[in-house]
């Protein structure tokens, strides 16, 4: 596949980026795609491994290789359905996937990876500028109904996935739209709400009902939900913030950065011409000193709206070490993801990093508004095993602190409480395989993983949706999807195929099963 | 006496060979005492056992010595001719013997004929060896009278023939009637003595042989080496009418026709007789016998000896432009009534009043012959056997392939150039029956394809099972480019009995190959042997020659496109009837539904036989929601071996009409289980599915694409069964060369049977099961339902399962990147990383893909202190890389290895291409240096500095296939190393061209041993069944190694087919090896290694329990060092710089050694974990305890569960405490070479470089000479040896084989007399001269001077052969300058470099395969032209500097040899010089034109910057230095 030898000749190109000095001006996707030949020369890039390492790398199990050919021989219609075999929303992952398959790709070993990304956003938006893209209403309805509660990845993915498969599908969402994170996180610099839109629009012309502004667990009540829908799919991710525990944490312009972001969100909506609903608290960073604590994309996602709003300085205090000059560090050899990058959009429109840096104190002034960061120097590579640098103490002024450390779990009160679902020890829902300790209630996302990539809340929805459906139909021979798919982890496999093969008549109930591999 | 692993079925033979016969005159004894001295002479082509004083076999077959018999018997015997001896092999039990002796009598009498009475035999048994004593029978003869009553009581014409007849038919009667009677021969023609004996023993055993009385005209000989030694008289040859020295692949397949032709068979001789002889073939019979029974038959039905032989072994006759017509009627007619018995073969045979030869078709084994002046004709295994002056000698010549030498003692004719075959093929219209009855496949009325598109394809696709792999990966590529696709790297996903992902049946076989004692052939360069002819139709009796014998459907190729099946189904039923059987049955049925259907099959056709119908048709065409198809090649075989248990098999031809098979290994199994033809109809509606989707070249047409697959499959057959060494489609047809891993006994028996199945496995049930669940992914049908993506050839998620995955190549590399966890770097870390890696291969992909995964240790129930075992470092210098070249690998990634292993006190592995001499002088320098059949780089200096010298008999990914090293992979530095040009591709052959048998491996054995006298010899074998009597076979031939490969070892570039279907696991082949080397005594005298897919101390383990003294390792090393499995390794774009020789890739390769050394030292400590819980100290003590290994009963897999292992972890019945590992090594065979001589005599020249000159005779026994020489040369002075002609030895006599092997420079040899086979072996700058003695009267230039494959590999230096030479001469040359005055076929194969001029004519198919170096024919008569084989050369102009060139060699052939020819030539220089023809591959002139324009830039390595970490020693030099002696 690909052509022979072409990684030696072509280089990466990855997305076009508009000049960060230009785009902070606007709230509009910041990078786009290259030219048809460009991309398609990128796809020749791809060397159709023995292993393709991205295709392990890919929670999805994306056909990458497969459809990397597919993109270099101009063939985008049947790439589009190898994409959309694995992946149901390829513009999402397209947009504002980490890319794990890209640290994994074997070119990163010694030479720069497959614009794996790139090419998978170039797919999805070719099949819709196409016309490709077109609803694909279920032929037969099973006469089963669904709830799913959240319509963030993993909530929309299972809905699209159980409405394929024929059943009644009612997403129920808090919000006043669709996505979840992905429409009140994630910028539009990085992801355009639009997209979403579309998808939905799509999905709602296939049969999928949404209901927004509904608070599942209050009004509804869980037990009229379950009342209402043969199964009931828990997708509300994970929102409980991990909280900065230092001395100043609650003085005022101490926020959470989701806060700050829902509400650049929502004030994009509007300056778009969408209705949201105003902040009851607006949080702003015009003008002001930002500092942000914690160094993941969504700190990122704050120092970009920050720029734009008018920041007169933005700063994030990261605990992790340097990376090394390539950006592997040591406990993330290939073909591991690395947890951070070199650089990263926010940076480079002026965001400034501190490495190895540790929060100690925030300090505020007769006020009672946080005037400054006090922290220090730490060293080591996971929160467990931090040691602080003697005497490295210092001070960073600030106006304005966004904690963007993390979730821990997702809400207990409401819903998960009301539904009596068991919790594991970290305070996710307990679902192995999907089913809860409740009897056709289903978990799947950061609901049940705790937080995680949007890829792998896709992945996790199109699992779970393939268990709701056994659990609906009965319907033995179905494991084998996902083994076309490589759509499942290793312990769902071995029950799904034990059960199968009990089924079959081939073990015994009872009997020892020696599991098949992936 | 088949046990544990061990089944005497897989014994092989090979020998020497020899007759003496006397045109005219009377018997004398002096003929029986030159076939004694014969024999004596061909001693070292036989072999001894663990016993050095027990012989494989010797034997001689006479004419009845009447005067003998008289003399000695009190009885009063009839005249000569009616009466005849039973030779008896009698039990030493008295009550037996009385019983079999009663027997017999009671049959002769029963048979009309009279005992005369019975004879003991004289017999010395003091003479034989002691295991041959301790189970000698009673020898006995019995003397019958012909009745009164038998035609020609009065010497009436053919009288003797009808008694003969009678004899055959008591023997017969007698020996089904007690299977354990031994009768050698029974004949009043002729009577054999042979046994359990070396050829030295034999006329001291039989006491008769000495006895002056004895005469005979004739006298047939034998000296055997077998693989095995277990006590058999029998065994000896002559069987009653052949003498065979070689090997019969096609056996079983000619077994179970004969036994399907028992019904039709109607012999008027015979008459009512006939039923009395069924069945023709005795089960369990040697192929030698079985071929001995058959033509028995065939001669005493009524042909002759000579037509016979010409069915059984015919010419290859289809690709030979130049055979007579009336010889390809001949053979084409006689196709229609025998498949050929195809194999390596010079089969030597006598009726009593004719003696014969004929070679097999491909000229595989050798045959020199003289004819005195006298009328005495000597044919031998080699030359010289017997001393005769070359005064008397009125001629000398060579058998030739697929021809017969005839001496008819009647007439005192003697026939060597087809005359005999002539005189067969004219004694009937043959030519003219055929044309009149055959019909052609093409000649039929076109039909248009059964298209029922009621199915949509992607539905029965996935109810056949196919995958997106399949239509990538595959057909795709053959759609497109008519070739199977090339894959690389090893075969790691999980056996078909332990994969989930319902592996199609065909999967369970696995190919069968030749290694040792039969060579692959190599049906591309060697294509003019090869047939993919197939027919179809009913056979008739045997025994009759009619018009209507032709009467088949005849084909050129065995696969049907969908409109050529309607042509064939929808025939004229005038022409042929034919029947469809549907092979599919209801799925409401479910699995036991199956089981019904296969009965419903087998029943239709027979009765569709019985109607009359003679084409077959097995059609899966209904398959569809409510059908399931029975797997294709089960209900072949099925119905095969239903119709040859019924007897009717040869009635009618199957055809299989079959949507499952779409590899080309598919296609085989079912030609391999009877079917004729097949038509793969869903491969082929795939196919046009991915032209409609544009998947194909944009402008090929349907009707290209299906013809492109087809000329793939074609091509992909012919290279499966050529790796058997089998010729010819129609002999493969039924001939089940295939080994089952994983089926249930049952079942094999039953529908396969005779195929063997030694570890159990699934029987129809799971089949059946697994035929619904893929049926059950197609219905009920989904148009989106996209195919299963396969991962068989890459991995995929949800794809097959790959011991190598993405988990554990990272874990393995995480691991070594931290050291080793012996304190060296962050060892702790490495100990985790490399204990998750070891956890998920022993936990997970072991068992999930291999045997020993099944396997579980018995842990001691106290283990002991880790402390008290052998450390790692004694641990590590067990182990060794695999065979990998330089040229396959990188630069950087060999030395890497090279060093790593170096460091460990372990021994790297140079593989199959030379290592540069520079690295001999540092840690750069591989222990083991390869032979491989291709021998590049293989010179005296690259011997010598071996520590071992492994000869790489096959390759787990690719056994019984030869290598290619794709020209982008030929730079310059791998070209100077392998002596080739830059950016020309190398070819090395399939076989070794001097191992077409066992007796050949032991003397290359000899050979190398000559070259190095300390280095151990190994061995490479590949598991497949019979591998432990080949390895015992290795051991008897003197080996001190060998080594026993998976099926899933490694390859830089090989056919899919081969990677996935050609071998069996290591684990059975180990077990194998060890129990049959401790059953025979031998195990104490080799070591044995395994290898393949080695990862974790676990694997070592159990190799080391199963029977292994050391291991291999290939892939893990490569991984460790940063190999991802990209498998593009033949394509020259490795991105990690490992197999690659760009120099851009070649700069990425960040490899050290310290990661191989880190790996292999965390894989000792595992070992040493394992060995303290299973409380063993040593790996001596280790070795062999299979008792420390039981079946895992914790694992339950379903399908695993009929998998039997009893027979791997078996032990054998051997003395308690008899040595399980080696403990000593093998017997010295140097003591008497002649060598020790010319190295004293050599001294000054040797020490000082001062000129030496010396004479010495020599004779057929001295073997290999001027190797210790050489050695000794380039031990001392390197590979630059001495100055030109420093040491000049003249000798006189017949040569042994290998005379000149390995010849230094500054050695040169003079010959007069003649030489044998391998002349010039591996020549490395000598020169060497041979030509006739003084006092020769015959014309050198028309006599043999030297035998087949001379200059096999030589490098430099110069020969003059002033004669003609056989087979091969100069194959796979690549330097040495050659003159030689005719040739045999295949002159100049695969040659690369050199000059070789023939003044005479050549064989066939000259410069096949040659890329290099040019040849000069002199072709007075024009018939040069049509035997060139033009695929890689052309024919051009000879320039004024090649002018020179080419003269300059004659007048020093002239000037060395005295050649007439050359004087003769050199005189008529300008009207001779347009006659020469100018040999020049096309490759070749490239490189050379480009080498020019580039310069002669200094050849060597370009390093790239970051390479490894060796810049304190030098880089290869610009030219070879010559090594410091003191260094040496």
């Amino acid at each position: 596949m690909g052509e022979l030898g072409s990684f030696i000749r072509v280089t990466r190109h990855g997305f076009d980026k508009r000049d960060p000095r230009e785009r902070v001006h606007d709230y509009r996707r910041y990078f786009d795609l290259p030219d048809e030949e460009e991309l398609r020369a990128q796809g020749g890039r791809c060397m159709d491994c023995g292993i393709p390492f991205c295709h392990e790398g890919c929670p999805l199990g994306n056909l990458i290789p497969d459809w990397n050919d597919l993109v270099y021989r101009g063939d985008w219609h049947e790439a589009l359905e190898q994409l959309h075999a694995t992946n149901p929303f390829p513009e999402f992952t397209g947009l504002i996937c980490p890319a794990p398959c890209e640290s994994a790709c074997v070119l990163d070993i010694n030479d720069d990876p497959v614009t794996i990304e790139m090419i998978e956003l170039a797919i999805a938006e070719r099949g819709w500028q196409e016309g490709w893209i077109v609803p694909r209403a279920p032929r037969e309805r099973s006469g089963q109904t669904v709830g799913v509660v959240g319509s963030g990845p993993a909530g929309l993915a299972v809905a699209a996935e159980l409405n394929k498969r024929g059943h009644e599908v009612t997403v129920y969402e808090r919000d006043e739209g669709p996505g979840g994170l992905l429409r009140f996180g994630v910028p539009d610099a990085k992801l355009e709400k639009p997209v979403i839109d579309r998808r939905v629009a799509l999905m709602e012309a296939e049969g999928v009902r949404f209901a927004y502004g509904v608070d599942a667990g209050r009004d509804p009540s869980a037990d009229e939900l379950r009342a209402r829908h043969d199964a009931l799919v828990i997708a509300i991710g994970s929102r409980v913030h991990r909280d900065l525990e230092v001395p100043g944490r609650e003085l005022q312009e101490v926020h959470y950065a989701m806060d700050y972001l829902y509400q650049r969100n929502r004030a994009v909506a509007q300056m778009n011409g969408r209705p949201a609903p105003a902040p009851e608290h607006p949080i702003s960073a015009a003008g002001r000193r930002l500092v942000v604590v914690g160094g993941g994309d969504t700190g990122m996602d704050c120092i970009s709206n920050a720029i734009r709003e008018g920041a007169a300085s933005t700063r994030m205090l990261d605990v992790y070490p340097e990376l090394p000059p390539d950006g592997r560090p040591a406990g993330t050899p290939w073909p591991l993801p690395p947890k951070r990058t070199l650089t990263t959009y926010a940076l480079d429109e002026g965001g400034e990093r501190e490495w190895g840096t540790q929060v100690i104190e925030l300090v505020g002034d007769e006020a009672g508004r946080v005037r400054e960061v006090r922290a220090r120097q730490v060293t080591g590579t996971s929160s467990r095993d931090l040691r602080s640098v003697p005497g490295s103490e210092f001070s960073e002024p600030a106006d304005l602190v966004l904690i963007a450390i993390g979730f821990s779990h997702p809400e207990h009160e409401g819903l998960v409480e009301q539904l009596g679902v068991d919790l594991d020890r970290r305070g996710n829902v307990k679902a192995p395989t999907y089913e809860t300790s409740e009897a056709g209630i289903f978990a799947c996302g950061d609901a049940r993983m705790g937080q995680a990539l949007v890829v792998t809340a896709i992945a996790e929805g199109r699992k779970c949706a393939r268990i709701v459906d056994r659990h609906l139909t009965g319907r033995a021979g179905q494991a084998r999807e996902e083994v076309i798919l490589g759509a499942l982890a290793d312990e769902e496999l071995t029950h799904l195929l034990r059960e199968e093969a009990e089924t079959a008549g081939s073990v015994a109930p009872g009997d020892a099963f020696f599991a098949p591999p992936r | 006496m088949a046990s544990g692993l061990y089944d005497p079925r897989y014994e092989h033979d090979a020998c020497g060979v020899a007759f003496v016969a006397r045109l005219h005159g009377p018997a004398s004894h002096e003929i029986l005492q030159s076939g004694i001295t014969a024999i004596e002479n061909l001693f070292h082509r036989g072999a001894t056992g663990a016993d050095p004083e027990t012989g494989d076999g010797a034997g001689i077959l006479l004419q009845m010595p009447d005067e003998l018999y008289r003399g000695v018997l009190d009885a009063d015997l009839p005249p000569a001719g009616r009466y005849g001896v039973a030779m008896c092999f009698l039990p030493d039990d008295p009550e037996r013997r009385s019983e079999l002796e009663a027997l017999l009598e009671r049959t002769v009498v029963a048979e009309g004929q009279r005992v005369i009475g019975w004879r003991e035999v004289p017999v010395s048994l003091s003479s034989a060896g002691a295991s041959a004593r301790a189970c000698a029978p009673a020898i006995r003869q019995l003397f019958v009278a012909a009745a009164d009553g038998l035609p020609g009581t009065a010497g009436e014409a053919g009288g003797q023939d009808a008694f003969e007849r009678k004899l055959f038919v008591i023997r017969r009667v007698a020996e089904q009637a007690a299977p354990d009677l031994v009768v050698a021969s029974l004949s009043s023609r002729t009577v054999v003595y042979k046994g359990m004996l070396t050829s030295l023993q034999l006329s001291d055993f039989y006491g008769d042989l000495q006895d002056p009385r004895a005469k005979t005209r004739l006298a047939l000989v034998h000296s055997r080496f077998s693989t095995n030694t277990f006590p058999s008289w029998e065994l000896a040859h002559p069987y009653r009418m052949v003498a065979h020295n070689g090997e019969i692949n096609t056996l079983m397949g000619n077994v179970n026709w004969m036994r399907a032709r028992e019904s039709s068979l109607r012999c008027e001789p015979f008459g009512d007789d006939m039923a009395k002889l069924l069945p023709i073939v005795r089960p369990g019979l040697s192929d030698s016998a079985t071929f001995d029974s058959v033509l028995e038959l065939l001669v005493l039905g009524g042909r002759s000896i000579e037509h016979a032989a010409m069915m059984m072994v015919p010419s290859a006759w289809q690709h030979n432009p130049e055979l007579a017509p009336e010889l390809r009627d001949f053979y084409a007619y006689h196709a229609c009534l025998m498949e050929p018995w195809d194999g390596p073969a010079a089969i030597a045979f006598s009726d009593g009043r004719t003696v014969g030869a004929t070679l097999d078709r491909n000229g595989l084994r050798p045959g020199r012959w003289v004819l005195t002046k006298g009328g005495d004709v000597l044919l031998a295994s080699e030359a010289g056997v017997l001393p005769i002056r070359e005064a008397d000698i009125e001629v000398k010549g060579r058998l030739h392939p697929g021809r017969l030498f005839m001496a008819d003692l009647q007439s005192g004719r003697l026939e060597a150039d087809r005359q005999a075959e002539r005189r067969v093929a004219a004694r009937r219209p043959y030519g003219a029956w055929y044309r009149e009855h055959v019909v052609n496949l093409d000649d039929l009325p076109a039909r248009p394809p059964r298209v029922p598109r009621t199915e949509p394809l992607r539905a029965r696709q996935l109810a056949f099972g196919f995958t997106q792999e399949d239509l990538r990966v595959l057909l795709g590529p053959m759609a497109r480019d008519a070739v199977e696709p090339t894959g690389s790297m090893g075969n790691d996903v999980a056996l078909a009995v332990l994969s989930d992902r319902q592996p199609a049946l065909f999967n369970y076989f696995k190919q069968l190959f030749a290694q040792v004692t039969n060579p692959a052939i190599d049906p591309i360069r060697e294509k003019l042997v090869m047939s993919l002819a197939t027919a179809v139709g009913s056979e008739r009796n045997l025994f009759e020659e009619t018009p209507e014998h032709a009467r088949q459907l005849v084909m050129p190729q065995p696969v049907l496109r969908n409109h050529e099946l309607e042509k064939v189904r929808r025939v004229d039923p005038s022409v042929f009837e034919t029947h469809t059987l549907d092979i599919t049955w209801p799925v409401s049925e479910g699995a036991d539904g199956m089981a019904r259907a296969l009965d419903r099959v087998c029943a239709e056709g027979q009765e569709a036989i019985e109607r009359g119908v003679c084409v077959l048709v097995l059609s899966d065409r209904n398959v569809g929601t409510e059908r399931a198809p029975v797997p294709s090649l089960l209900a072949t075989a099925a119905v095969h071996h239903h119709l040859v248990r019924e007897g009717t098999r040869l009635r009618a031809g199957l055809i299989v009409e079959s949507g499952e098979p779409r590899e080309i290994h598919h296609v085989a199994t079912l030609i391999g289980y009877g079917a004729s033809a097949v038509n793969p109809y869903l491969l082929f509606e795939s196919i046009d599915e991915l032209h409609d989707e544009g998947k194909l070249d944009g402008d090929t047409t349907i009707e290209e694409a299906e013809a492109r697959v087809v000329t793939a499959i074609g091509k992909g057959l012919l290279k499966v069964i050529s790796k058997m060494g089998i010729s010819t489609i129609q002999s493969y047809c039924g001939a089940q060369i295939f080994e089952a891993v994983g089926l249930e006994p049952e079942l094999v028996e039953r529908h396969f049977t005779g195929t063997a199945s030694r570890i159990g496995g699934v029987g129809l049930d799971v089949l059946a099961r697994e035929t619904l669940d893929r049926h059950g992914r197609a219905y009920p049908e989904n148009k989106n339902d996209m195919l299963p993506v396969g991962g068989i050839y890459q991995w995929r998620r949800g794809g097959e399962f790959h011991g190598w995955n993405p988990d554990t190549i990272s874990l393995l590399q995480h691991s070594v990147r931290n050291g080793n966890g012996n304190g060296d770097g962050d060892g702790a870390d490495a100990r985790v990383k490399y204990e998750e890696f070891a956890t998920l291969v022993n936990d997970e992909a072991v068992k999930r893909s291999t045997l020993r995964g099944l396997m579980r240790l018995r842990l001691a129930p106290e283990p002991i202190a880790l402390g008290e075992v052998e450390p790692a470092k004694e641990i590590v210098k067990r182990f060794s890389s695999g065979g990998m070249s330089l040229g396959a690998l990188s630069p950087e990634a060999h030395e890497t290895l090279a060093v790593a292993m170096n460091r460990l006190g372990a021994r790297s592995n140079t593989g199959e291409g030379g290592e540069d001499e520079a690295r001999n002088r540092d840690e750069r320098r591989s222990a083991i240096k390869q032979v491989a059949s291709g021998r590049f780089g293989v010179t005296i200096d690259y011997l010598v500095n071996a520590d071992q010298i492994q000869i790489k008999v096959a390759q787990g990914a690719k056994p019984g296939e030869g290598g290619q090293l794709p020209g982008h992979k030929v730079d310059r530095y791998i070209a100077r190393l392998r002596h080739s040009t830059p950016g020309v591709g190398l070819i090395s052959p399939p076989p070794h061209h001097d191992i077409y048998s066992i007796e050949d491996l032991k003397q290359l054995i000899y050979d190398l041993r000559t070259a190095n006298r300390d280095a151990r010899i190994s061995v490479k074998l590949v598991s497949e069944v019979g591998v432990g009597t080949v390895a015992a076979g290795v051991a008897k031939a003197n080996a001190d190694h060998v080594t026993i490969a998976g099926h899933d070892g490694g390859t830089g570039a090989s056919p899919q087919a081969s990677i996935q279907h050609a071998g069996i696991p290591w684990e059975i082949g180990l077990a194998e090896t060890q129990q049959t080397l401790l059953q025979q005594d031998l195990r104490s005298r080799i070591l044995v290694e395994a290898d393949g897919q080695m990862r974790t101390g676990r694997d070592v383990v159990i190799a080391a329990l199963l029977g292994a003294d050391e291991f291999g390792f290939s892939t893990a090393p490569l991984v460790a060092t940063g190999c991802i499995m990209m498998r593009v390794c033949h394509l020259n774009t490795c991105p990690v710089g490992i197999a690659t020789q760009d120099p851009v890739l070649r700069e990425r390769f960040r490899g050290k050694p310290e990661h191989v050394i880190n790996y292999l030292f965390l894989v000792a400590e595992e070992v040493r974990g394992l060995m303290a819980a299973l409380g063993v100290r040593t790996m001596d003590e280790l070795v062999g305890r299979a008792d420390l290994l039981e079946v895992d009963d914790a694992i339950d897999h379903w399908k695993a569960r009929g998998v039997d292992l009893e027979k791997v972890l078996s032990f054998p019945d051997v003395a308690e405490g008899a040595p399980r590992r080696r403990v000593r090594g093998p017997e010295p065979v140097l003591d008497d070479a002649l060598d020790w001589e010319l190295i004293d005599a050599a001294a000054p020249a040797l020490e000082r470089g001062e000129r030496v000159e010396l004479e010495r005779p020599l004779r057929n026994v001295n073997r290999a000479v001027g190797g210790l020489l050489s050695s000794e040369v380039a031990r001392t002075h390197g590979a630059a040896g001495l100055a030109e002609e420093t040491i000049q030895v003249r000798f006189c006599g017949s040569a042994g084989q290998s005379f000149g092997a390995w010849l230094a420079p500054g050695v040169s040899f003079t010959l007069q007399g003649d030489a044998n086979d391998y002349t010039g072996k591996g020549m490395s700058g000598g020169v060497l001269a041979v030509m006739p003695p003084q006092g020769h009267t015959y014309s050198a230039q028309d006599n043999v001077i030297v035998g087949n494959t001379v200059l096999y590999g030589a490098t430099s230096g110069r020969a003059f052969f002033c004669g003609l030479a056989g087979e091969r001469f100069a194959v796979r040359n690549s330097g040495v300058l050659a003159v030689v005055e005719g040739l045999g076929d295949h002159g100049c194969e695969y040659m690369t470099g050199g000059r070789v001029v023939v003044l005479g004519s050549t064989g066939r198919n000259f410069a096949a395969g040659m890329s290099g170096g040019v040849a000069y024919v002199l072709d007075e008569e024009g018939a040069f032209p049509a035997r060139c084989n033009m695929e890689l050369v052309d024919f051009e102009e000879i320039g004024p500097d090649e002018e020179i060139e080419l003269r300059g060699l004659i007048a020093e052939h002239a000037q060395r040899t005295g050649s007439p020819v050359a004087e003769r030539v050199l005189s008529s220089w300008e009207s001779l010089l347009p006659r020469f023809v100018k040999v020049m591959p096309r490759d070749y002139k490239r490189a050379l034109a480009e080498l020019a324009a580039e310069g002669d830039g200094v050849v060597s390595r370009q390093a790239p910057a970051g390479g490894i970490a060796m810049r304190d020693s030098p880089r290869a030099p610009a030219s070879p230095e010559p090594a410091d002696a003191t260094q040496a």
